[in-house]
């Protein structure tokens, strides 16, 4: 009897509370909360059409909340993201990670390529072998076999515009990019002469992306370079 | 002749001596002797009380660089002179607060002077600060005492000269800093008494709903009148008219609500504001927020004007590039006709945020825009994209001239003039 009565006004309570949070034309969701990325980053994250925002959908959890982090805490450097991320918290900053990297849609064809066959061999000679006489390891090694990356810290290298790609090299080479210590890719980037830079750039974004390609789980081997932003125990803690 | 020269001569020295020693005599007068602290140390309870009064007083906000150890400093204060760095709060003996007595922090806040005797700059809000209580001062001294010690060195302040002397400063001070005591309006309530001594005091809030004059002042603590924020150019809207963000219409608790989430059926806070809900208001007692209301409701608007109306575009709803801007990129979340989603997606039409007579804030809001603040109270709040990208300065204004001259609303056109001023965003 009690505990029906219980169940009765448990009920009706719960209706009350759906009640009031009924809300008509917005839907109670994270894509809905996330206008705000997606305005630039594309229509769920997959990208926008101008070559420099990139796609966040389906990179990995770690990755992309390390990033975000990042733009929030002052190591990477763009106005509009830092002012955007400032009032929120690390916890809903992981959710928000959460939700793109859970997303899995589709990519879009590769660029072609418009530099000469001798630069693509170059590029892809730094991707799949490195360069041992610069002491700087074969992307593979970090991002997976399938340069898709690997959960939960370290993003594809594929699927991307060249022109994100040739400006993130390029800040990480300049001191302008930095992610937590130790900062892996600034060492690799500071390494790679301009030329390089453009090589890895225009080989990596006019390779297509695999349908159904995911990040990889694990690596085969340890990785050539210690990365705060990748290290075995997580992502960051919070503040 | 050569007498006379001299007589004037002693004469103007004369004179600058007495002035020198007025203004130096105006820069001491409020002071204290420093007497050494208590041999007792503090207890659980008054750090505690500490913590909360820092986070009133938002010091964290400031005293914190953008990812860095908290209370240790660096943040800069950009002003129309220059910039001011916060300096590290943390025990540490060189750099922080490691071999500061209680006297001496109270001299800092009630006096706007360092532990060296250097004056401060008002940057640090000692103009309000003087008005708080020894116990708090000495409670939220136990607090920052209580804290990890953080060897972060303090940065200079880049000011140019004149700016970077002592000698402006102590002119500065004699012209419109006066230490003063908390007080008490025995013609009010525990409540307003209590909400002035936040709003005016501790929580500092005319250091941005106030203008400036020429040399960086305002009126009085209690000028809240509303004005921009230098350097960074947002609006701090006038607490004291219904026509801005003056709040005696209010409901009680639509304005608690507003400093205790972020959001509220009237609007929510953005911009400069965020930071203050999530790094200070969102953690203040029901009892503190509610007497901020009825401090903040008893504001009387200075004048009773009427709201600004001046459209110098008569675009009707449903016509023109603006129009056709809106039903793009805008009314999928603010609605057809600005009706906007209680709760979620803030009204356009009737908001006087929108309309007000100044278009900074909305600049601003279309260019970068933003979250309101994750708080607990609203942990996972609904975002606006910013258009700075999408949308071309003549765009922007044709597109907040629409909103400001529909549905109803009589704001003023907005030209790309306008929209320049804020186009180069900078970093909160």
């Amino acid at each position: 009897m009690i505990r029906a009565l219980l169940r009765g006004l448990l009920s009706g309570s719960m209706a009350l509370a759906t009640a009031a949070h009924a809300a008509p034309r917005v839907k109670d969701t994270m894509a809905q909360r996330l206008l705000a990325c997606t305005g630039c980053h594309g229509a769920q994250g997959r990208a926008a059409s101008d070559g420099y925002y990139p796609r966040i959908a389906g990179k990995p959890a770690g990755y992309l909340f390390n990033q975000l982090l990042s733009f929030r805490d002052g190591r990477r450097q763009y106005t509009l993201m830092a002012n955007l991320l400032a009032p929120l918290t690390d916890d809903y900053l992981r959710e928000i990670a959460a939700h793109f990297s859970q997303l899995e849609l589709p990519y879009p064809p590769p660029q072609a390529a418009t530099a000469d066959a001798d630069v693509l061999t170059r590029g892809e000679a730094l991707v799949t072998r490195g360069d041992a006489a610069l002491r700087v390891p074969a992307c593979i090694q970090c991002h997976g076999a399938g340069l898709m990356g690997v959960a939960p810290g370290v993003p594809a290298l594929i699927g991307m515009p060249r022109d994100y790609l040739n400006a993130q090299l390029g800040a990480w080479r300049a001191g302008s990019r930095h992610a937590m210590a130790p900062d892996c890719m600034a060492e690799v980037a500071k390494k790679l002469a301009p030329g390089d830079i453009s090589a890895l750039s225009q080989w990596l974004a006019a390779q297509p992306v695999p349908a159904g390609a995911k990040p990889a789980t694990a690596l085969p081997a340890p990785p050539p370079l210690p990365c705060g932003g990748a290290p075995a125990r997580g992502p960051e803690s919070p503040r | 002749m050569k007498r006379a020269l001299v007589r004037s001569a002693l004469g103007v020295v004369a004179i600058g001596a007495l002035l020198a020693a007025l203004i130096a005599w105006l820069n001491l007068r409020g002071e204290d002797p420093l007497t050494p602290d208590a041999a007792a140390p503090a207890s659980a309870d008054q750090i505690a009380r500490g913590a909360y009064l820092s986070r009133a007083g938002n010091c964290m906000g400031c005293h914190t660089e953008r990812g860095g150890a908290a209370y240790a400093g660096g943040r800069g204060v950009p002003t129309p002179f220059g910039t001011v760095f916060a300096p590290n709060l943390t025990p540490d003996k060189t750099s922080g607060l490691g071999d500061w007595t209680a006297a001496e922090f109270w001299r800092a806040l009630h006096n706007g002077r360092a532990r060296d005797g250097r004056l401060l700059y008002p940057a640090f809000p000692y103009p309000n600060y003087t008005r708080i209580t020894r116990a708090d001062s000495d409670a939220i001294f136990a607090y920052l005492r209580s804290l990890p010690a953080v060897a972060q060195a303090n940065r200079a302040h880049t000011l140019p000269f004149p700016f970077d002397q002592q000698a402006a400063l102590a002119v500065w001070r004699a012209l419109y800093f006066r230490p003063a005591q908390p007080e008490v309006d025995a013609s009010r309530g525990a409540d307003w008494n209590r909400g002035a001594y936040l709003v005016e005091g501790l929580g500092h809030c005319n250091a941005c709903h106030a203008s400036r004059n020429a040399l960086g002042a305002t009126a009085t603590p209690l000028d809240l009148a509303g004005g921009l924020i230098p350097v960074q150019n947002w609006y701090a809207p006038s607490l004291t008219s219904p026509h801005e963000a003056g709040v005696a219409e209010w409901r009680d608790e639509q304005v608690v609500t507003l400093l205790k989430t972020g959001v509220s059926p009237r609007g929510a806070v953005m911009g400069p504001m965020s930071e203050v809900a999530s790094g200070s208001t969102q953690y203040l007692s029901e009892l503190d927020l509610h007497a901020m209301t009825i401090y903040l409701k008893a504001l009387q608007p200075p004048t009773t004007e009427s709201p600004p109306v001046s459209p110098r575009s008569s675009t009707a709803a449903g016509t023109g590039p603006g129009a056709k801007l809106y039903d793009q990129h805008c009314a999928g979340c603010h609605g057809d006709q600005g009706e906007g989603v209680p709760g979620v997606y803030p009204a356009l039409a009737g908001n006087r945020a929108v309309v007000m007579q100044t278009p900074a804030n909305v600049v601003h809001l279309v260019l970068e825009g933003g979250f309101p603040p994750a708080t607990a109270g609203n942990p996972r709040p609904y975002g606006m994209p910013p258009f700075a990208t999408v949308l071309s300065t003549d765009e922007v204004a044709q597109l907040l001239t629409h909103i400001r001259s529909s549905w109803g609303n009589q704001g003023a056109a907005v030209s790309a003039l306008d929209v320049t001023r804020f186009r180069g965003v900078s970093a909160r």
